[in-house]
């Protein structure tokens, strides 16, 4: 073993010799706390997975360092009609593999997009028709007017028909069929960086793409990039300090104060977009987890205030956030909603909200489930167990049961909506309103309105606002109908917002990027000094 | 905890004999062993008043403010007298959680120690007393068994403890007590191969003995000769496993709060300590994770040197 | 002998038919399969079909022959999470495990048999006091512990410890000894087996982790050998060979010693098995892209194809290990029977 040893240690001496260009290989290694579960672009609607892919594919548009939408693989586009869009594609943009990129490979994008299998039928909702106008024009027909129509479409990444078809990828994974889709685990996207090889949950190696058709404009100078997921939150953090990664997140908030004392590492922080709340049961009659039978307490507007009230988040954001969280009245982020700063939080008051409790008819509180992620979102289980003592102070026994995401999600999750108590957070994809109202907000149905509407809140004045602010053009006006819902969601004790969590990265001194608030990290931003 | 025994002489007459003469002698030799044994006591005893004991209620969520946790050791600049060791993420007192943590990890402990115990001695003798077929089997049974790791032992139980109790709603478990039931079932179920085989081992070499024979030749029932005459004769070595059964079963329980099928952190166990306070290795926060690592190691060391100890003075051929 | 193969040949089968029957078990028990694979938008019909493809509404008894069949010819099926087939992602990560496994177990033999040794030999010396009562407090420690604080201790101090000056004459930089915190380092692919063997780094890398994984059954090891030697010690033969003239030495390795040794082989084969399972917690620490680590992540997301075939293949490796180990015992050793034998090796 000795002589191996020796052997490769020459080897390396050897090669440092003669490596002379090495200063100019610019090698980024950073990790993240999960890897993408697959490369295939349609397969998961999941912060990170999308975000990775977003080095490698690229969508009609993009979105800058401020979120701000730019033109992609779309030079620019208009509304023709108020249900008819028109996008002028690029020209003369290649493939990985060198393919032409057209108008047949958006036509064929939108087909699979929408395939069964594919975690992103929402990115198209709406749209009736997609026509082929000539090469480099593609008109989308909706059925009624969308001034957001391609607000979710940074993430929405078009592939390569004839690569596709070739690989026999032309549907996006169906567990069932008992073989692997190509795409898992190949690529052959537009993007500035291409897969150089990949093993799942250990290591992706990315290398740059000379015939990228934004070249000229490139911010990076990397010529090669390591992606190690480490889920372990101290491994991770020891890695950055060691040295062995240049970049790596999500920083552990207790963290932060570690790594910035430290002169070799710098820590990136910023408020999300991600919201995180506390959701309550009103559709079932009786509660699942709960020993008041034969009701529902959750129904009655006063114990949903009584929660809201007992609830300290400022002590949550000093403690367990570390000061990394921005406490909300709102169930977005101020940053997405212009009028935000017109709601005020209500103050923490347990004594209204014992007494609120008294008055509902149950002055010694009562018991119920509460369900947790514990791998989810930033100190998730930390925040329902803090939750779970100050609810014991106002006499309510909670029962916690914090689980991983994947357990947590089809445990609560429709159809199966196993819950009575929870804790939840939402981004909405199109950074905008209409998201939130419809997708956590209005009343569930079978057309997929409320789908993570979870604890079953329903107002119908909310739902007809809901439906007027997707087709309502005026900002104003519109602007104005958003208020409305949020203002009757808020004086309904509907949810319980708790804050915006804060995004915290963690780099080495010697690495310049950006970060942007939707937590996707963009390679093309990174330059090693 | 000998001394207890020993003073208690017409219910424990055999254990009396037992710890007496060689034994006892052996023991007061030793005062690695003697430490061990007060220091297990002192856990003993902590576990045991616990309630009486600690400064405070950790277990009390509505005594609990968040805006008293990361105080460090009161001895430290920004110490809090209420708190001697200081207090956790939640603004637990770290003394009460340690003193409350060993009482449940013990508590596991003890009980699936237990429950390994009767099921191993009991097909160890069955499997070395009836032999044939049915020591085959058992044989074969310990051999799956020892292919399962705890973990996946305990992932399985999870799921179906978890399924049945969501079909029986009437038992109106919480999540804690799933958790107990949980880990004494899984620690409990991946232990027992040592104590059959063991048994089973020594249970063959009675049997051939003539007192055995000559009990089955004047009739006396099989159940009964493996109760009243092997099982006494395999208990030294039984007594060995179980101690230092214990220290694994404490051990277990936290590297299974580890892996997140353990107590969960409103009621922590030892173990749940130290995995809640291993968020906090590199923060400055040490006192969360270093005091209920030290306890923990403490008490399965003292558990270790008495097993240790107890193996040596049982064994006749190194007195 | 030929007989003797056969029955234990026999019984290993049945031993993997059960195993193979709680693996499929997990099925029906943890979760529904169709709510794993499908998205949240998926309809009833659809699940339903889904269901009916599946062979989901076969009775159990035609599912699990599936199941077996299946197994055997190495379908583990396709994992939910990954959507790639099962069989495939063990078979990647197989040798990461293997080869932490081998050399942590190779570690506990070089360090535990010499320390069983001395222990032994000096039963009184306080340096056999020491080393009994170290290793004690090693395997007083949860092992997630002990790898947390080796990192600690040799990935992040030593990287930004200062030098330290001997005598004012050189520096002597800690940092030159620092341990990488993760993963494998450079692995070289040998025909679709990834090593770490080969290079610098790839030895280094494994350093932490096999102490890590080796420490309990060093400790094991050592005091099973310092037993063995106490007793052997005492046996007559060995008294005749001192009474005899012989040199201690000569009595102490060349009888005692070597009498040992059969019941470690045993125990040590007996253990691979544990090891490769107890890797689970290991790999976790230290990133290691092993099936321990893909286990516990397919716990964790309820991807039970990969922990049925987990399950499985672990159970193989028991079942193969100790048809070897009674074989050997069998060959090395035929007044023993296999059963008597066996039952004494509790260590």
């Amino acid at each position: 073993m000795r002589k191996t040893l020796m052997a490769a240690a020459a080897v390396a001496v050897l090669a440092g010799a003669f490596a002379a260009p090495a200063a100019e290989a610019k090698t980024f290694r950073w990790a993240f706390q999960g890897d993408a579960q697959s490369l295939d672009p349609y397969s998961l609607n999941e912060t990170f997975t999308l975000g990775l892919l977003g080095n490698v594919y690229e969508g009609l548009i993009r979105r800058d360092e401020n979120l701000q939408i730019q033109p992609a693989l779309a030079e620019s586009w208009e509304i023709v009609e108020p249900t008819r869009w028109r996008f002028h594609l690029r020209k003369g943009v290649k493939f990985h593999n060198g393919n032409e990129f057209n108008a047949d490979d958006v036509l064929f994008s939108a087909d699979r997009v929408r395939a069964e299998g594919s975690d992103l039928k929402t990115r198209l909702a709406g749209v009736t028709e997609i026509v082929k106008v000539d090469d480099h024009t593609v008109d989308f027909v909706t059925d009624a007017p969308n001034p957001i129509l391609n607000a979710e479409w940074a993430t929405w990444y078009i592939m390569d028909k004839e690569w596709s078809e070739a690989n026999d990828a032309t549907a996006p994974t169906d567990v069932t069929a008992g073989k692997e889709n190509y795409a898992t685990r190949n690529t052959n996207g537009t993007g500035p960086f291409m897969v150089a090889s990949r093993e799942t949950d250990v290591k992706t190696v990315l290398k740059p793409y000379d015939g990228w058709w934004d070249a000229a404009n490139k911010k990076h100078n990397l010529t090669e990039v390591v992606m190690t997921p480490i889920s372990s939150d101290s491994t991770r953090v020891a890695a950055l300090l060691s040295g062995e990664i240049d970049m790596m997140y999500p920083v552990p908030v207790q963290d932060m104060k570690r790594l910035e004392g430290d002169p070799n590492t710098d820590v990136l922080a910023g408020p999300e977009l991600r919201t995180i709340f506390l959701g309550m049961d009103q559709e079932y009659d009786e509660l699942l987890y709960s020993n008041v039978k034969g009701k529902n307490p959750f129904k009655d507007v006063r114990v949903r205030e009584a929660f809201y009230r007992a609830v300290d988040v400022e002590a949550i954001k000093k403690k367990i956030m570390r000061g990394l969280s921005t406490p909300s009245a709102l169930m977005i982020s101020p940053f997405l909603f212009s009028r935000s700063d017109e709601f005020k939080r209500p103050e923490y008051d347990p004594e209204k909200s014992k007494k609120l409790l008294a008055e509902a008819g149950y002055p010694d509180g009562f018991e119920v489930g509460m369900d947790c992620p514990n791998n989810r979102y930033v100190n998730d289980e930390k925040i329902c167990q803090a939750v779970v003592a100050m609810l014991a102070k106002v006499g309510v026994k909670v029962d916690l049961l914090a689980q991983p995401k994947a357990q947590y999600f089809a445990k609560i999750l429709r159809p199966k909506r196993d819950t009575s108590f929870y804790l939840l957070g939402w981004t909405p994809g199109s950074f905008d309103s209409w998201n939130v109202l419809y997708n956590i907000i209005a009343t569930p149905a079978d057309d997929g309105r409320g789908k993570f509407n979870v604890g079953g809140y329903s107002n119908a004045k909310v739902d007809e606002l809901t439906a007027k602010v997707l087709s309502e053009t005026d900002a104003k006006k519109r602007d104005q109908m958003i208020f409305d819902a949020y203002k009757q969601l808020n004086d309904d004790w509907g949810y319980i917002p708790l804050h915006q969590q804060g995004l915290a990265w963690g780099k080495r001194a010697n690495i310049e990027l950006a970060q942007r608030a939707d937590n996707q990290f963009m390679l093309y931003y990174v330059k090693v000094n | 905890m000998a001394d207890a025994h020993t003073s208690a002489p017409g219910l424990l007459d055999p254990l009396r004999r037992f710890l007496d003469g060689d034994v006892w002698a052996s023991f007061k030799r030793s005062p690695v062993t003697v430490g061990a044994a007060a220091v297990t006591l002192l856990y003993f005893l902590a576990a045991a008043f616990g309630p009486w004991v600690a400064p405070h209620d950790p277990f009390d969520l509505a005594k609990l403010d968040l805006l008293d946790s990361l105080i460090p050791p009161a001895w430290m600049a920004d110490g809090d007298p209420r708190f001697l060791l200081g207090t956790d993420d939640q603004g637990r007192d770290m003394l009460s959680a340690i003193i409350y943590g060993s009482r449940v990890s013990l508590l596991i402990g003890f009980a699936s120690v237990l429950l390994s115990m009767v099921l191993g001695i009991a097909l160890g003798l069955l499997s070395g007393f009836v032999g044939g077929a049915v020591d085959a089997f058992i044989m074969r049974m310990a051999e799956i068994q020892l292919s399962f790791p705890a973990i996946l032992v305990a992932l399985l139980i999870n799921g179906v403890v978890i399924g049945y109790f969501k079909t029986h709603p009437e038992w109106q478990v919480d999540q804690v007590t799933l958790a107990y039931v949980v880990l004494v079932l899984s620690i409990g179920l991946s232990n027992w191969v040592q104590y059959a085989r063991t048994v089973r081992g020594s249970t063959l070499v009675e049997r051939g003995k003539e007192y055995v024979q000559a009990a089955h030749v004047i009739g006396i029932h099989p159940a009964k000769i493996m109760l009243r005459h092997i099982l006494p004769n395999v208990m030294g070595p039984v007594l060995v496993i179980a101690t230092i059964q214990l220290a694994l079963a404490v051990i277990a329980e936290a590297t299974l709060s580890f892996l997140g099928v353990g107590v969960p952190p409103t009621e922590p166990s030892l173990g749940t300590l130290i995995r809640v306070g291993n968020d906090y290795l590199f923060s400055g926060e040490w006192w969360i994770t270093i005091f209920p690592g030290a306890a923990l190691a403490i008490l399965v060391l003292a558990v270790n040197l008495l097993g240790d100890w107890l193996r040596d003075a049982l064994n006749p051929k190194l007195r | 002998m030929v007989a003797f193969i056969i029955r234990r040949f026999i019984q290993s089968l049945f031993v993997m038919f059960v195993v193979a029957l709680v693996s499929f078990a997990m099925f029906q028990f943890i979760g529904d399969p169709v709510n794993q694979m499908v998205g949240i938008e998926t309809s009833l019909a659809e699940r339903a079909a889904l269901r009916e493809r599946l062979g989901l509404n076969d009775p159990i008894v035609v599912q699990f022959w599936h199941f077996i069949v299946n197994a055997v010819s190495g379908d583990f099926g396709i994992s939910y999470q990954h959507k790639r087939p099962v069989a495939d992602m063990l078979l990647e990560r197989l040798p990461a495990t293997l080869e932490l496994s081998a050399v942590s177990a190779l570690f506990s033999l070089l360090v535990g048999i010499p320390m069983g040794v001395y222990t032994g030999l000096n039963r009184d010396g306080f340096l056999a006091k020491v080393f009994l009562t170290v290793s004690l407090i090693g395997i007083s420690l949860p092992t997630f512990l002990i790898g947390i604080l080796l990192i600690f201790l040799f990935s992040v101090t030593l990287a930004n410890a200062p030098a330290i000056s001997v005598f004012g004459l050189f520096a002597i930089d800690p940092s030159v000894l620092q341990l990488p915190s993760f993963g494998r380092g450079t692995v070289v692919d040998l025909g679709g087996w990834r090593t770490g063997l080969l290079t610098a780094d790839g030895l280094k890398a494994l350093i932490m982790p096999s102490i890590t994984l080796g420490l309990f059954q060093l400790t094991l090891i050592m005091r099973l050998v310092r037993s063995e030697m106490l007793e052997v010690l005492r046996t007559d033969y060995i008294k005749f060979a001192r009474a005899r003239g012989l040199a201690n030495r000569a009595i102490n390795f060349g009888h005692a010693l070597k009498n040992t040794l059969v019941p470690v082989i045993t125990i040590t084969g007996l253990q691979i098995g544990s090891i490769i399972a107890f890797a689970i917690i290991t790999e976790t620490v230290f990133q290691w892209p092993g099936m321990g680590q893909m286990f516990l992540q397919a716990v964790q997301n309820v991807d039970i194809p990969i922990m049925a075939a987990y399950l499985m293949l672990i159970a193989f490796f028991f079942v193969v290990i100790n048809l070897i180990v009674d074989m050997l015992y069998y060959v090395v050793d035929p007044r023993l029977r296999v059963d008597t034998g066996k039952a004494t090796g509790h260590g």
